[in-house]
C-alpha cells in the first residue's frame, strides 16, 4: 500500500496545516527573512506573493527542510518540527516543487518517482512501479507516459512528475514555487484545476507568485513579503485588488504603464527564411522558421519554454548550426561563427546571465569590454590598454546604475540585477543595429524591469531593430510592435501589437487551431 | 556537529599569499613527520638542503641551473592552466625537445665545424618544434574529437620515455652505455665559467644560457597573458568557456596554439638540459621536471613571475634532494605541498562554520500512513 | 609461445586493471573525478607488500593495500566534496603524493621475497575446452574475485535502489537531494570504495600477479590505464572488463614475444635485448589513447556521455529568495 491511498485527515485534525512563528534566515550579506509568520488552513490554497528578492523561496526552502532557520518556530498540523534534511519534511507530508525542477533528465518518470523511497527496498521491480505511477496519474487526472526519459518531456510534462512525486509519496502539504513562469494560460489553468481537486481532498497548497492577476484568480489568502519582512499575513484575496497588491508588495502603486510611442519602422534587418535547426538533444527544433524585424521594431516571440525559442536566439548569433538563410542587413550570416555576428553590430543578451553572459570571476572591466576587446581603443595593435579599459568600464558602470564596489571587482558578486545592468549596459552601448533579448527581466524586481523596459523602448527610437522572446506575456504584449507566436519550432501565427489577443495567443502557444477556437 | 563553508564576499589580499605560504610550511612539517618515522632525521634532511643549495655562489649556480628548465616547463604549464587547459604532457614535450635537439647535432645535418652560432639556434628551433608537435597531438585531438588531454598527455609521457629510451640505447648509443656521446663544444650553452679569464670569479660556475631563456620566456609570457589580446581570451576561456564563445573567440583554435606554445616552452627547457648542462642525451635526463612544473605553476597561481621564484626553491629541492635517505623525499614533499595548496586555497575561498547539528525532529511528526 | 599461457597471464595482468577500473567506475558514476588512481595503486601495492613482509600473511598485506588505498581516497573526497576544490587537481595531488610517499616507504623493499596468495584451478572448468584452461588453471585467488567482482558491480548499479541513487547523484545531484539522498554521505562512500578498489589493484600487482616491490615501475602508468579504460568502456562495468583483459593481453604479449627467437619463419625483430623492444613498450600506452579516441566518439554519436554531474562540486542551494 502506498502512502497516497490514506485518508487525507481525519475530522478533528488541527485547522492549521503550517503554523510557522519569528522565522529569521540570513544568508552572507542579505536578510532573507526579516522576523516572518505564516500559516496554512487546512484545504486551502494560499498563495505567497512578492517581488524577485522579497524572501519567499527562502521561506519555503526552509518548510521544505532545505535550509535551516537562524530563528523560529514551526508547527506541523499542531505538532512542533525541526526538518534537518527535505526528507524530514517529506515524512511530516509537506512536499515541494521547485520552480527549477529536481528531476534527473537522462532517467524516466517512475524512476525519478521512485528515487529516495524506502520501498521498494533492494530491487527493482520496474514494471510493477510503472503501473503504480500510471494509477496514480489516472487519478488525479494527469497524462504522463512512466516509461518516457524527463528529457524527452515537455515542460508542462516534467512539472506533472514534480506533482506527482509528492503525492506518491502521500504529501499532504503541497509547495509550488512559481509553478506557473513556464506554462501558456492553457495549461496554467489545467495546473489550478488540479490543485483544486486536490484540496478537495482535505490537502492543502502553497504557491509562490510575483503575478497579481493569478493570485486574485486561484488563492483563497494571500500573504504579501517585501524584502524579507511581512506586509500582509493571510489576507483574503476576496475584496483585494491588484493596485492594493501591488502597493503592499513594493510600498509604492506600481502598475506599470509605459507608453510606447508611435515608430515608422525602417528597413528589415533581420531576414528569417526558413531556418531549421536541432538542439542538443539532435531533435528537431526549428522547423522552416520564417521572420523579420525591422529597425524601430520590437519583434516579441511569445512560446511556453522549450519550443525553439532558445535556439532560434542561438542560430542567429552563430552558437548553433542551421539549414536556411539568415540575412542580417542583406548579409547572410547563418552559420558564421559567433565572432562574425558580432562584427555585423549584433547584440545578444543571452538566457544564462551567469554563465553564458559573463565570465563570473573576472572584473567587472574584463566584463564590461568583451565585445569591445578588439578594437581601438580598449585594442592597441596586440596588446590591450588597460587604462582605457578601465575608464571605459567606469563610465559603463556610472552611467548604468551597476552597484558594485570597484570596477575590479569580480562578477559573480553581483546580484542579479546588477549582473542584468552589466550585460545591458554591454550590449546597449554599442549602439547595435539589432540586438536580440532573451529572458531580459528574469529574475529582476519591479524597479529594474521598469528600467529595462524603458531602454528597450528608447533603443528602438533610436532605430535599432529588436527581437524580443521571454516567457512573460505581459512583457511581451508590453512592448512588442508585433507578436509571432511559436509552437514546436515553428511560427503558428503573427500579430500586429493592436490586434494581440491573449486568448487568441495562449491557444496558439499550446497548439491549438485558432480556427478551431471560435 | 557539522562543518559548513560559507563563501567569502572578497578576500583580502595578504590572506592568499599568507595561505600559500603557510601550505608550504605545513607541507614541510608533515613531510619532516614521515621522515622521522621511517629512520631519517628531519631537521638534518632541512638544514642539508638549504646548504647544498643556497650555502655557496657555487651551489647556487647549481641550483639556478636546475631551476632552468623549471622555470620554462612551469611556464608550459602556467600558460595551459591558465585557460584550464590540463597538459599533464610537460615532461614528455620536454623529453622531445632534448630529443629534437639532439638530433641536430647526431644526424649528421649540420657538416663538422659549423659555428656555435648555427648551430644553437638550430637546436632551439628543433627542441621547441618537436616539444610543439608532442603538444599538437594531444591539442588536436580535443579540439577537434573533444578527448579528455589529460589521460593523451599522460600517454604521451610515457611514449616519449621509450622513444629516448630507443635512441639512446640504440641509434646514438655510446659504446653500448644508455647515453649518447659528449656534443662537440659548438653545441654547449655558453656559460659563466667560459668567461672565468675575464672574470675570475665566474670560475666553476655552471648557470647557462638557459637561465636567460627561462627569465625572457617568463617576461613574454607575463605580457601575453596580461596585456595582450590573446591573454585575455585565454584567460576568458579559462574562466567560462561558454562565455568565450558568446563573446566570438575560437575556442578550438586557441586549445590547438596553447598546446602548441605550452609544447614548444617545455621542448626549449629540454634543448637547454642538454645543451646547457648535460650536453648529451640520456636515459634519465629528466628527474620529473615535467611534474614539478605542475606543482609549480598552481603553487604560483598560474602568474610567470612567481613561476621564477617557485622554480628556483623546487631547484633546490631537486637538487640538494638527490642526497637525502631515502630517497624519494622530494617527490613526496612535492605531493604534499601540491595537496595543502588545494586545502589553504579552500581556506581562502570560503570561511568555516561549525554548527551543532539540531535535536532530530520529535517523534510525533508521524508520517501520513504507516511505512 | 604458447598461446594459452600468454592468454592466462594475459586474465592475470587484466584483473589488476579490472579492480582499478571498478573502483573508478563507481567513483565517476557518483559524479567525483578520481584522478589518484595511480597514487593510491601505488600506496596499495607497497602497504600490501610491506605487510606480508612483515607479518609474513598475504592476506593481511590486501587487506593493508585496501585501506591504503581507501585512506588516501577519504583525502580526495574530503578536500572535493566537502572543501569543493577543483576535482582534477587534487586527483593529480594525489598521485604525486601516493608515488612520493609509496617510494619513501618501499625504501629497502626492493630485493625481498615475502608471502604471496595461493594460486588455484577450479576443478570443473577449467576442462571446458579453450576458455578453461586460460580462464580457471592456476590463477591467482584475486583473479577469480576479479571474475565475481564485474557482474556484482553491474548488478549494483543498474537494478537495485542503491543503484538508482548511485546513479542520481552522478547525473544530477539536485533531485537526489531534494528526495532526502545523502549526496555528500554517497559521494565520499563511493569514492573511499574506488579508492579500496584501486588498493586492492595495486596490492595485487605486488601479491598475486608480478609478486615483488619495483619502486616506481611497480604500477607504470596502470592507473592512468584504468582512468581511461573507464571512458572508453562508458561507464559499463562489463565493457571495462573486456577492456581490461584485452589489455592485461597485450602487456603480457609485449612480454612474452621478447623471447620468441622467430615469427613465422622471420627473425623477431622485437628480441629482448634489442633496442626496438621500446616499440612494443609503448604500445599500451598508445592503445590507450586509440581506445580514448573511439570512446570519446561513440559517446558523442550515441549521447551517452559522462554522468552529467561528473567533475562538479555539489552545492546545496546557496542564495534564497
Amino acid at each position: 500500500m502506498t502512502a497516497i491511498d490514506a485518508p487525507a485527515l481525519a475530522i478533528d485534525a488541527p485547522a492549521l496545516a503550517i503554523d510557522a512563528r519569528g522565522i529569521v534566515k540570513s544568508f552572507p550579506g542579505v536578510l532573507a527573512n526579516d522576523h516572518v509568520d505564516f500559516d496554512l488552513r487546512r484545504g486551502e490554497v494560499h498563495a505567497l506573493l512578492g517581488e524577485n528578492g522579497a524572501g519567499k523561496s527562502t521561506l519555503m526552502n526552509i518548510l521544505a527542510g532545505l535550509y535551516r532557520p537562524d530563528e523560529g518556530e514551526i508547527r506541523i498540523d499542531g505538532e512542533p518540527v525541526t526538518f534537518g534534511s527535505p526528507r524530514d519534511a517529506i515524512a511530516a507530508g509537506l512536499g515541494m516543487v521547485h520552480q527549477h525542477f529536481t528531476l534527473v533528465p537522462s532517467q524516466t518518470v517512475t524512476e525519478n518517482i521512485l528515487l529516495g523511497l524506502d520501498r521498494p527496498r533492494f530491487l527493482l521491480h520496474e514494471r510493477r512501479s510503472e503501473a503504480e505511477v500510471a494509477a496514480l496519474a489516472e487519478r488525479f487526472g494527469m497524462r504522463v507516459d512512466p516509461r518516457a526519459r524527463i528529457w524527452q518531456l515537455s515542460v508542462g510534462e516534467q512539472q506533472r512528475v514534480e506533482i506527482l512525486k509528492m503525492l506518491y509519496r502521500g504529501a499532504r502539504i503541497l509547495i509550488m514555487d512559481e509553478p506557473t513562469a513556464v506554462l501558456a494560460p492553457q495549461e496554467a489553468d489545467e495546473l489550478f484545476e488540479t490543485l483544486r481537486s486536490m484540496t478537495r481532498e482535505g490537502r492543502s497548497v502553497v504557491f509562490i507568485s510575483h503575478k497579481l492577476g493569478e493570485v486574485l484568480a486561484i488563492a483563497d489568502r494571500v500573504t504579501v513579503m517585501r524584502r524579507g519582512v511581512v506586509t500582509a499575513a493571510g489576507l483574503p484575496t476576496a475584496g483585494a485588488t491588484r493596485a492594493d497588491l501591488a502597493r503592499l508588495m513594493v510600498g509604492r502603486s506600481v502598475l506599470e504603464t509605459i507608453d510606447r510611442v508611435p515608430v515608422t519602422p525602417g528597413s528589415i534587418v533581420l531576414a528569417v527564411e526558413g531556418v531549421s535547426a536541432r538542439n542538443d538533444r539532435g531533435l528537431p527544433a526549428l522547423r522552416d522558421v520564417s521572420l523579420d524585424v525591422r529597425a524601430g521594431e520590437i519583434v516579441g516571440i511569445a512560446a511556453v519554454a522549450g519550443n525553439g525559442q532558445s535556439e532560434l536566439a542561438e542560430v542567429i548569433t552563430g552558437l548553433r548550426p542551421c539549414t536556411g538563410a539568415i540575412r542580417i542587413a542583406g548579409e547572410e550570416v547563418a552559420n558564421e561563427s559567433a565572432g562574425t555576428v558580432i562584427a555585423r553590430g549584433v547584440a545578444h543578451i543571452p538566457e544564462d546571465r551567469s554563465t553564458v553572459g559573463s565570465a563570473p570571476n573576472l572584473s567587472l572591466t574584463d566584463n564590461l569590454i568583451m565585445k569591445r576587446y578588439r578594437e581601438a581603443p580598449v585594442a592597441r595593435g596586440w596588446l590591450m590598454d588597460e587604462a582605457t579599459a578601465r575608464t571605459i568600464a567606469g563610465t559603463l558602470k556610472e552611467s548604468y546604475a551597476i552597484a558594485a564596489p570597484s570596477v575590479d571587482t569580480q562578477a559573480r558578486l553581483l546580484s542579479g540585477g546588477n549582473l542584468q545592468r552589466l550585460i545591458l549596459a554591454r550590449e546597449i552601448e554599442t549602439k547595435p543595429g539589432l540586438l536580440i533579448a532573451v529572458q531580459p527581466t528574469r529574475g529582476l524586481d519591479v524597479g529594474a524591469i521598469e528600467s529595462v523596459h524603458r531602454l528597450l523602448l528608447s533603443l528602438r527610437e533610436h532605430g535599432t531593430a529588436i527581437l524580443l522572446i521571454s516567457e512573460e506575456l505581459d512583457e511581451i504584449l508590453a512592448l512588442s510592435d508585433r507578436i509571432d507566436v511559436v509552437y514546436e519550432g515553428r511560427v503558428v501565427g503573427t500579430f500586429p501589437s493592436a490586434e494581440a489577443d491573449v486568448g487568441r495567443i495562449g491557444l496558439l502557444m499550446t497548439g491549438g487551431d485558432e480556427e478551431a477556437a471560435s | 556537529m557539522t562543518i559548513r563553508l560559507e563563501p567569502r564576499i572578497a578576500a583580502p589580499r595578504w590572506l592568499s599569499a599568507a595561505a600559500t605560504i603557510g601550505a608550504v610550511v605545513v607541507a614541510l612539517v608533515i613531510s619532516g613527520a614521515i621522515i622521522g618515522f621511517v629512520g631519517g632525521d628531519p631537521i638534518r634532511s632541512y638544514l642539508h638542503i638549504l646548504n647544498a643549495s643556497f650555502g655557496s655562489i657555487g651551489v647556487l649556480s647549481d641550483t639556478l641551473v636546475k631551476a632552468t628548465p623549471l622555470i620554462l616547463t612551469g611556464l608550459a604549464c602556467a600558460l595551459a592552466f591558465r585557460m584550464r587547459l590540463w597538459n599533464i604532457g610537460a615532461e614528455g614535450q620536454f623529453l622531445l625537445g632534448a630529443w629534437g635537439a639532439t638530433a641536430v647535432v647526431l644526424s649528421g645535418v649540420l657538416p663538422k665545424g659549423t659555428p656555435a652560432v648555427v648551430v644553437l639556434p638550430l637546436m632551439m628551433a628543433a627542441g621547441m618544434l618537436a616539444g610543439a608537435i608532442w603538444g599538437l597531438i594531444p591539442g588536436v585531438l580535443r579540439a577537434r574529437l573533444g578527448v579528455n588531454e589529460i589521460i593523451t598527455t599522460l600517454m604521451l609521457n610515457y611514449v616519449a620515455l621509450f622513444w629516448i629510451q630507443f635512441w639512446v640505447f640504440g641509434p646514438w648509443s655510446e659504446s653500448g652505455f644508455q647515453q649518447t656521446k659528449t656534443f662537440p663544444p659548438e653545441a654547449w650553452l655558453p656559460r659563466l665559467s667560459d668567461f672565468a679569464t675575464t672574470v675570475p670569479a665566474f670560475g666553476g660556475l655552471t648557470v647557462h644560457l638557459g637561465l636567460i631563456f627561462g627569465l625572457v620566456a617568463a617576461g613574454i609570457v607575463w605580457l601575453i597573458l596580461e596585456r595582450s589580446r590573446w591573454g585575455y581570451e585565454i584567460r576568458l576561456i579559462g574562466d567560462s568557456p561558454r562565455a568565450a564563445r558568446y563573446a566570438g573567440i575560437d575556442i578550438a583554435r586557441n586549445l590547438i596554439v596553447v598546446f602548441a606554445v605550452s609544447g614548444a616552452l617545455a621542448g626549449l627547457a629540454g634543448m637547454s638540459e642538454v645543451a646547457g648542462s648535460v650536453h648529451r642525451l640520456q636515459d634519465r635526463i629528466s628527474p620529473g621536471y615535467g611534474f614539478t612544473a605542475i606543482i609549480i605553476a598552481y603553487l604560483a597561481k598560474f602568474h610567470p613571475g612567481r613561476v621564477v621564484v617557485a622554480s628556483i626553491l623546487f631547484g633546490a629541492l631537486i637538487l640538494a634532494g638527490r642526497e637525502i635517505q631515502p630517497s624519494g623525499v622530494p617527490a613526496m614533499i612535492q605531493g604534499i605541498i601540491l595537496f595543502a595548496l588545494i586545502v589553504s586555497d579552500t581556506l581562502v575561498r570560503y570561511r568555516v562554520r561549525i554548527e551543532r547539528t539540531p535535536p532530530p525532529a520529535p517523534a510525533t511528526a508521524e508520517p501520513a500512513v504507516p511505512g | 609461445m604458447d598461446l594459452t599461457l600468454v592468454l592466462a597471464a594475459g586474465i592475470a595482468a587484466g584483473t589488476v586493471l579490472v579492480f582499478a577500473a571498478v573502483g573508478e567506475i563507481f567513483a565517476e558514476r557518483a559524479g567525483v573525478l578520481n584522478l589518484g588512481v595511480e597514487g593510491m595503486m601505488l600506496m596499495g601495492a607497497v602497504a600490501g607488500f610491506s605487510t606480508s613482509a612483515a607479518t609474513g600473511n598475504a592476506w593481511l598485506g590486501v587487506l593493508a593495500g585496501m585501506i591504503a588505498g581507501g585512506l588516501l581516497a577519504l583525502l580526495h573526497a574530503v578536500v572535493t566534496i566537502h572543501l569543493r576544490a577543483d576535482q582534477v587537481v587534487s586527483g593529480l595531488a594525489l598521485t604525486f603524493l601516493g608515488t612520493g610517499l609509496a617510494r619513501v616507504l618501499g625504501e629497502g623493499l626492493t630485493n625481498r621475497v615475502v608471502a604471496t596468495l595461493p594460486r588455484l584451478t577450479v576443478p570443473v572448468l577449467s576442462d571446458v575446452p579453450i576458455a578453461g584452461p586460460i580462464l580457471f588453471r592456476d590463477q591467482s585467488i584475486l583473479t577469480y574475485v576479479g571474475f565475481i567482482v564485474v557482474p556484482i558491480a553491474w548488478f549494483w548499479i543498474e537494478r537495485t535502489r542503491p543503484g538508482l541513487h548511485l546513479r542520481a547523484i552522478g547525473e544530477y545531484p539536485a533531485a537526489a537531494d531534494a528526495q532526502g539522498i545523502g549526496v555528500y554521505r554517497l559521494r565520499y562512500a563511493y569514492v573511499i570504495l574506488g579508492g579500496v578498489l584501486a588498493g586492492l589493484g595495486g596490492a595485487a600487482i605486488t601479491l598475486a600477479i608480478s609478486p615483488g616491490w619495483f619502486g616506481d615501475q611497480t604500477v607504470n602508468g596502470r592507473g592512468w590505464i584504468a582512468v581511461g579504460l573507464v571512458i572508453f568502456a562508458r561507464w559499463n562495468p562489463i565493457r571495462v572488463a573486456i577492456g581490461a583483459y584485452l589489455f592485461g593481453a597485450i602487456f603480457r604479449f609485449i612480454l612474452d614475444i621478447q623471447g620468441v627467437h622467430s615469427i613465422l619463419g622471420i627473425e623477431n625483430p622485437f628480441l629482448a635485448g634489442r633496442s626496438s623492444t621500446f616499440f612494443l613498450e609503448m604500445l599500451p600506452y598508445l592503445f590507450v589513447i586509440a581506445v580514448v579516441i573511439l570512446g570519446s566518439r561513440a559517446a558523442t554519436r550515441q549521447r551517452i556521455g559522462a554522468p552529467a554531474a561528473l567533475g562538479t562540486p555539489y552545492v546545496r542551494g546557496e542564495r534564497g529568495a
